[in-house]
C-alpha cells in the first residue's frame, strides 16, 4: 500500500466538530447495507431512528430516560479509563448496585424520602464499589491485569441476580423471576407527568458535574490524569500510583452501582433479570465516544439514547429488528476509534513531502 | 544517497543530503546530537521513508521501503539501542528474519553464528539467552547477526557508547579487519577522538545539511569540531577549587537485588559532601541504574541504608525522598515527564500539595510559577504547551527547573546530557556546576568519561555492582579508569 | 466410579470450545495483542455456523462459514489495532458488541417467526471405546490435532519464532527484516478462526440450535486461560480442562442428594470464581510478552 502515516504537530481544531459528524455519516453508510438486507429503505429506517424520537415531547423525554443509565456507566468507565484502569466490569458493578437497591428498597417502607433515597444511592454505590474491589486489589497488590478479572465478574454477577430471583427473591405472588416491588418510599420521584423521566436523570447529571469538577479542577483529578497518561512519570513525581488506581476503580464501581439503583428505583421498581441490557458495556462505548470527558459522555449518552429509542420505534414500524440500534452503536464506536487516529496522524502517499 | 530530504512536522531532519560510500572504507558520519545522522541511516536501512531523494547501489536505483529491502540490497545495521529479543537465544536472534524455511532449523542457525563470528574475529555463544549477556557481548551479537546476512555495507550507530576504552580498541580492530575484507562501514558518532582514530573518510552533518566530506588523514579534531558545531567548541569552565562542607548523602552497604542470581548492586558505600560533585563512572549495566533508582525512591534496596542530611530515606517512595531535600534528574527524561500534560503542570507535578487551595488547584499560582521558571531556566516553550512537543534539551530544562526550584541539598543526576546538542549540553553542565557552587551536593552518574573529568571533584568507578576505585580529581589517570571500568583491578 | 467417568467425559466435551479459543488466543497474546473481540468471534462463529448449516444442510459448510467469519472479523480488528494502532481494549469490545448484535439481528431476521427453535442434525459422537473416548469428532480434533499442531507451530517454525519476537520486541523484529504487521495480522486471524470454530462446536455438535446465551462469557474465560497458562499451548489446554472439569463437576453435583438445595447459579458461578482465584494465586507479577498492548509504529 503506497500510503503511510505522518505525525501531526497538533490535532486540527476543526476536528472536534467534523470528526463526530464524519463518524456518524460513515456509520450510517456502513449500516445501510444491513438495513437493505432486511428489506427496508435506509432512509426510512434512519428517519425513524434519528428524527422520530425527537418528534414529540414524550419521545424526547424517553430519550432522556434511555440515556440515564448510560450517563452513569459512561461516567464510571470514563473515570477509570482516564486513570489507565481498564474497568470492563461496569455491568457486574451495576447489577450489584441493583441488588442492593432491591433489598434496601424493601427495608425502608414508611421512611421519609429524604432519608430513604440517599440510603439507596449510598447503598448501591457501596455495593458497586465492593464488586469492583477484588480486581482492583489484585491489580494493585499483585500486578494482575484488571481486564480479565473485571470481565469475569460480569457473568458471576448475572448468575447472582438469577440465583436470587429464582430462589429467595422470587415474587411470592406472581411466581415470576422478579423481586417483590420496592416500597413507595424508595421510588425515585417522577420528574415530568406522564413520562418515565425520573430523579435518576438529575442524579446522573449531578454525578457528571461532580466528575467534571474533580477531574479538571482538583489536584486529585490532575493526579488521576497523570497516572493514566504516564504512570512512570507520575510515580517519579511522587504520586502514589496504587492509591490513585484504587480510588479510580472504586469510584468507577460506585457510580456504576448507582446506575443499578437508578434502574431499580426509577424504572422497574424491582429487580428483574433484564434490569440491564448491557448498560455496562454500552458505557464503554459512551466513554470512548465522549473522549473520556464528562461533557463528551453527556453528548454521547444522549445520542445513544436517541438511537436506542429510535431502534425501538423503528422495529415497531418497519420490518427491522431492534438490534439494529446496537449494531449502529457498535459500528459507530469502531468508526470513531478509527477516525480518532486521524487526529494524530495524516495519511500521505509514500514519497511525497 | 542523493538529495535525501526528511521532515518531521516542522523539523527538517535531512535537508538535501548527498552521501557516497565506497567499499573497503570506514566512513564516519559525524555530527552533534540531532544533526540528522541516525535519520539518514535509518532511511538507508528502510526504517524510515524519505520525503524526497533516491538511493543507488552499484549505480542502480533501489527502492528501500523496509529493512528486508535493505537486507536484500546487502545493507546491515547495528542500531544504537540494541535490536535483540531478550528472552531468546543468540542463535534464535540471528535466525530471526532469515530463518531459511518453514521449519526452524536451530542447528543451522548455530552454524551460521559460528561462521560469522569467525569472519570478524569475535566470540559469541550461540545458545546463551540474550538477556544474560553483557552489553558488550550483545553488541557483538548484533554485528554477527548483520554479517550472517552477507552484507556489503555495515552501519553502526554510536557503537562505542556502551564500551570501555579497551573494548573500543577491540571493536576498532574488528572493523579494520572487515574493511580489509572489502566491507563498507558507516560509523555514526559524535565523538571527535574516535572518528579521527578509526575512519578513512568523514562526512559532517549539521542541522540536517552536509557541512563537508573530508579524508580523515587530511584534517584534525579542531577542524572537524568547527564543522560540526559552526563555531569553536568551548567547554564549561570550572571555577576555583572549593572546600567541601559536611556530608549530605551517606550510602552504607547498599545492595539491590534484581531477580537474577547476582545482585545488581553489591554492598556499596559512598559519601557526598555539600559543594562537591561525586562522579560515578562505569559502562552502563554495572548497577548504576539500580543505584540511581534507589536514591530516587523508585526502587527498594535489599540491604543497606541511605541517609540524606539526617533523614533516613532508605526504601522510601519518591515523595519522601524529595521531601528530604533530594532533587533527581533521571536517565530517561522522556519517560519522566507526562508528555500529554502542559509544561506548567509538569513543572509543579512533584509538589502539587503546595499548589492547591483545599481540593481545588490554584491555577493562577501554577501559571505564575510556570512563567517564572520558564524565564529563569531558559525553557523555549509556553506554559500551556504540551511537554511532548518539546525538544530533548527543553524537556531536560523542564526537569531541571522542577527540581532546582525547590533548592535541593542533594542532586542525583543520571546521564544528564545524553542525546542533547552542544548548546543544551553546555547549559546543563553549567547548571550543575552552579548548584555545586551554591553548596549543593551532587551525585553525577555518567557514561561519558569526558563529562565526568570536566565536572567531578571526586570519581568512583562502578563495575558489576561494586565500587572498584575512588579517585580525587587530581589523581585521575584515564587509562587506569578504563581498566577499572572493564573490571581489571590495579596491579594487573 | 461411573460418576468419575461421566465427569471426565463431560470435561473433555466442555473443554473443547475453550481449547479452540485459548489455543488460538495464545498466538494473539504471544504476538503482543489483546483480543477483546474473542467473545464476539465465538458468538458469531456459533451463529454463522448454525445458519450456514441450516441453510445448506451441510455441517461442513457451517464449519467453514464459521472459520470465514472468524477470519474476517479478525482482519477488521487487525486493521484497527495493528495498522491504525487504536486502543485494543476499545476496539476489541466494540468488535464483540458488533458481532453479537449483528448475529442477534440476523438471527431475528432469519428465524424470528418460528414457533419452535430451528434445529439441525448435529455431528455424532465417535466412539473409540469406553465412555471417555466417546467424544465428538471436533473434540478429538481439538486435543489431538489442533493443540499439538499449534504447539509445533509456535515453538519449531519460523512463523512461531516471528510471532514470539513480534510480541516481545517488535522493533527488533522489524530491524531483523520481519514484517511485523503481517505477522500480527496472521496471529490475529488464527485466533479469530479458532475462536469461531470453538463457538461453532456448541451449535453444530452439542446443541444443534442457537440461543443467545450460548457463549455465556467463555471468550473471556479463554483470555484468562491463556494468561493462566503462561502463554504456552500446554498451559492453556490444562487450564481449559480445569475450568471444564469444575463446570462438569458442578453439573453433576447438583443432582446428588443433599446438593439440590444449593442454588444452581452459585454452582454455575464456581468455575469463573475458580479461574479468578487461580489468577490471583499464580498470576502475581508474571512476565507478560514484552510488547503486550503496544501498537507498533516505526519511529
Amino acid at each position: 500500500m503506497p500510503l503511510r502515516f505522518q505525525q501531526r504537530a497538533a490535532p486540527p481544531a476543526a476536528f472536534a466538530v467534523t470528526l463526530p459528524l464524519a463518524a456518524i455519516a460513515t456509520t450510517f453508510l456502513l449500516t445501510a447495507a444491513i438495513v437493505v438486507a432486511a428489506g427496508e429503505s435506509p432512509f426510512r429506517a434512519y428517519q425513524e431512528f434519528l428524527l422520530r424520537p425527537l418528534s414529540s415531547e414524550f419521545r424526547i423525554l424517553e430519550v432522556l430516560v434511555s440515556s440515564t443509565p448510560i450517563l452513569f456507566t459512561g461516567a464510571a468507565v470514563a473515570i477509570a479509563f482516564r486513570a489507565g484502569y481498564w474497568n470492563i466490569g461496569a455491568e457486574g458493578q451495576l447489577l450489584s448496585g441493583a441488588i442492593a437497591a432491591a433489598w434496601l428498597g424493601r427495608q425502608v417502607d414508611g421512611w421519609p424520602p429524604v432519608a430513604s433515597l440517599p440510603l439507596l444511592v449510598v447503598g448501591g454505590a457501596l455495593a458497586g464499589a465492593a464488586w469492583a474491589l477484588p480486581p482492583a486489589l489484585m491489580r494493585v497488590r499483585f500486578g494482575i491485569d484488571e481486564v480479565v478479572t473485571t470481565l469475569l465478574l460480569n457473568p458471576v454477577a448475572l448468575l447472582m441476580v438469577g440465583g436470587l430471583l429464582n430462589g429467595p427473591w422470587r415474587d411470592p405472588v406472581t411466581r415470576f423471576p422478579e423481586s417483590p416491588r420496592i416500597a413507595p418510599a424508595a421510588e425515585f420521584p417522577q420528574l415530568v407527568d406522564r413520562s418515565r423521566l425520573h430523579f435518576g436523570f438529575l442524579l446522573a447529571l449531578a454525578v457528571l458535574a461532580v466528575g467534571w469538577f474533580v477531574t479538571t479542577r482538583t489536584a486529585t483529578g490532575l493526579r488521576l490524569r497523570a497516572v493514566g497518561l504516564s504512570p512512570h512519570a507520575a510515580r517519579f513525581a511522587g504520586i502514589r500510583i496504587e492509591r490513585t488506581l484504587l480510588g479510580a476503580a472504586l469510584a468507577s464501581g460506585g457510580i456504576a452501582g448507582i446506575a443499578g439503583v437508578s434502574e431499580v428505583a426509577g424504572i422497574q421498581f424491582r429487580l428483574t433479570e433484564g434490569i440491564s441490557s448491557g448498560f455496562g458495556y454500552t458505557g464503554i462505548v459512551v466513554a470512548t465516544l465522549g473522549a473520556l470527558s464528562m461533557i463528551g459522555v453527556a453528548f454521547a449518552a444522549f445520542f445513544l439514547g436517541l438511537v436506542n429509542v429510535g431502534a425501538g420505534s423503528a422495529s415497531r414500524v418497519l420490518d427491522v429488528p431492534s438490534q439494529l440500534g446496537e449494531v449502529i452503536t457498535a459500528t459507530l464506536l469502531l468508526v470513531t476509534v478509527a477516525l480518532l487516529v486521524l487526529r494524530r496522524y495524516r495519511v500521505v502517499r509514500v514519497g511525497s513531502p | 544517497m542523493r538529495g535525501i530530504v526528511k521532515r518531521f512536522g516542522d523539523l527538517v531532519a535531512n535537508d538535501g543530503v548527498d552521501f557516497t560510500l565506497a567499499s573497503g572504507t570506514i566512513h564516519a558520519l559525524l555530527g552533534e546530537n540531532g544533526a540528522g545522522k541516525t535519520t539518514l541511516m535509518r532511511i538507508l536501512y528502510g526504517l524510515a521513508l524519505p520525503d524526497a531523494g533516491e538511493i543507488l547501489v552499484d549505480g542502480r536505483r533501489v527502492e528501500i521501503r523496509s529493512p528486508s529491502d535493505a537486507i536484500a540490497a546487502g545493507i546491515g545495521m547495528v542500531t544504537q539501542h540494541f535490536s535483540l529479543v531478550a528472552p531468546m537465544t543468540v542463535a534464535e536472534n540471528v535466525a530471526l528474519g532469515d530463518e531459511g524455511g518453514f521449519r526452524l532449523d536451530r542447528r543451522g542457525a548455530r552454524a551460521k553464528v559460528v561462521k560469522a563470528s569467525e569472519r570478524v574475529g569475535i566470540a559469541v555463544r550461540p545458545d546463551a539467552r540474550v538477556a544474560t549477556l553483557s552489553v558488550g557481548e550483545q553488541q557483538r551479537v548484533e554485528i554477527v547477526k548483520a554479517l550472517s546476512r552477507d552484507c556489503r555495507v555495515l552501519i553502526l550507530d554510536e557503537p562505542t557508547a556502551v564500551l570501555v576504552p579497551q573494548q573500543v580498541e577491540a571493536l576498532f580492530n574488528a572493523l579494520r579487519r572487515l574493511r580489509d575484507q572489502g566491507l563498507a562501514v558507516v560509523f555514526i558518532s559524535h565523538k571527535l577522538r574516535e572518528v579521527t582514530a578509526i575512519s578513512d573518510e568523514v562526512t559532517v552533518l549539521r542541522r540536517g545539511r552536509v557541512e563537508g566530506t573530508v579524508t580523515t588523514r587530511t584534517t584534525d579534531e579542531r577542524e572537524l569540531g568547527r564543522m560540526m558545531v559552526g563555531r569553536p567548541m568551548t567547554g564549561v569552565a570550572r571555577d576555583d577549587e572549593r572546600v567541601p562542607g559536611e556530608v549530605v548523602l551517606r550510602v552504607e552497604r547498599l545492595s539491590v537485588a534484581d531477580g537474577s542470581a547476582l545482585p545488581a548492586v553489591r554492598d556499596i558505600s559512598l559519601e557526598v559532601r555539600s559543594g562537591e560533585i561525586l562522579g560515578v563512572a562505569g559502562v552502563s549495566g554495572n548497577g548504576q541504574t539500580e543505584l540511581v533508582e534507589v536514591l530516587s525512591g523508585m526502587r527498594v534496596p535489599s540491604a543497606g541504608t541511605v541517609v540524606v542530611g539526617n533523614v533516613d530515606v532508605t526504601g522510601q517512595p519518591p515523595a519522601r525522598v524529595t521531601a528530604a531535600g533530594v532533587g533527581r534528574i533521571p536517565e530517561d527524561r522522556h519517560a519522566s515527564v507526562v508528555r500529554d500534560l502542559s509544561v506548567a503542570y509538569n513543572l509543579v507535578l512533584e509538589d502539587l500539595d503546595a499548589y492547591r487551595r483545599g481540593p481545588v488547584l490554584d491555577e493562577g499560582r501554577i501559571r505564575r510559577t510556570a512563567h517564572d521558571l520558564i524565564d529563569r531556566f531558559d525553557i523555549r516553550a509556553g506554559p500551556a504547551d504540551l511537554v511532548g512537543t518539546l525538544s530533548g534539551g527543553n524537556v531536560q530544562k523542564v526537569l531541571l527547573a522542577r527540581v532546582l526550584a525547590r533548592r535541593p541539598k542533594l542532586l542525583v543526576v543520571a546521564q544528564p546530557t545524553q542525546g542533547l546538542d552542544v548548546g543544551a549540553t553546555e547549559y546543563v553542565r553549567g547548571q550543575l556546576l552552579a548548584q555545586r557552587g551554591a553548596g549543593a551536593a551532587v551525585l553525577l552518574v555518567s557514561e561519558e568519561l569526558e563529562e565526568l573529568l570536566a565536572l567531578a571533584d571526586r570519581l568512583a568507578v562502578m563495575y558489576e555492582g561494586t565500587i572498584v576505585g575512588e579517585f580525587d580529581r587530581a589523581e585521575v589517570d584515564v587509562d587506569r579508569l578504563g581498566l577499572l571500568m572493564a573490571g581489571i583491578r590495579a596491579g594487573g | 466410579m461411573s460418576f468419575t467417568l461421566d465427569v471426565l467425559a463431560a470435561t473433555f466435551r466442555n473443554a473443547t470450545p475453550l481449547v479452540y479459543a485459548s489455543v488460538g488466543d495464545t498466538f494473539v497474546q504471544r504476538a503482543g495483542m489483546l483480543n477483546l473481540g474473542i467473545e464476539g468471534m465465538m458468538f458469531a462463529g456459533a451463529f454463522v455456523g448454525f445458519a450456514a448449516a441450516y441453510a445448506t444442510g451441510s455441517l461442513l459448510v457451517g464449519l467453514l462459514a464459521a472459520v470465514a467469519v472468524g477470519i474476517a472479523a479478525a482482519a477488521v480488528l487487525g486493521f484497527l489495532i495493528v495498522t491504525l494502532g487504536t486502543s485494543q481494549h476499545v476496539a476489541g469490545i466494540g468488535m464483540t458488541l458488533l458481532l453479537v448484535s449483528a448475529s442477534e439481528f440476523a438471527n431475528r431476521l432469519a428465524f424470528a417467526d418460528r414457533e419452535t427453535l430451528p434445529k439441525i442434525e448435529t455431528f455424532e459422537p465417535v466412539s473409540l471405546g469406553g465412555r471417555i473416548l466417546s467424544q465428538y469428532g471436533m473434540t478429538y480434533v481439538a486435543f489431538l490435532l489442533v493443540a499439538p499442531a499449534a504447539w509445533l507451530l509456535l515453538r519449531h517454525t519460523s512463523f512461531g519464532l516471528r510471532v514470539r519476537a513480534v510480541g516481545e520486541n517488535p522493533e527488533a523484529a522489524d530491524v531483523a527484516g520481519v514484517d511485523v504487521f503481517r505477522t500480527r495480522y496472521l496471529a490475529l486471524m488464527i485466533g479469530g478462526a479458532l475462536a469461531a470454530v470453538g463457538g461453532a462446536f456448541l451449535t453444530l455438535a452439542v446443541l444443534g440450535s442457537f440461543t443467545l446465551e450460548i457463549i455465556a462469557g467463555r471468550g473471556w474465560v479463554a483470555l484468562a486461560l491463556v494468561i493462566f497458562g503462561r502463554w504456552r499451548i500446554e498451559g492453556a489446554v490444562l487450564g481449559a480442562l480445569v475450568f471444564a472439569g469444575v463446570f462438569a463437576l458442578q453439573l453433576r453435583l447438583r443432582i446428588l442428594p443433599g446438593w439440590d438445595d444449593v442454588p444452581f447459579e452459585l454452582l454455575l458461578a464456581t468455575p469463573y470464581i475458580v479461574i479468578i482465584i487461580a489468577l490471583a494465586v499464580s498470576g502475581r507479577n508474571v512476565a507478560y510478552p514484552g510488547a503486550y498492548l503496544r501498537p507498533y509504529r516505526r519511529a
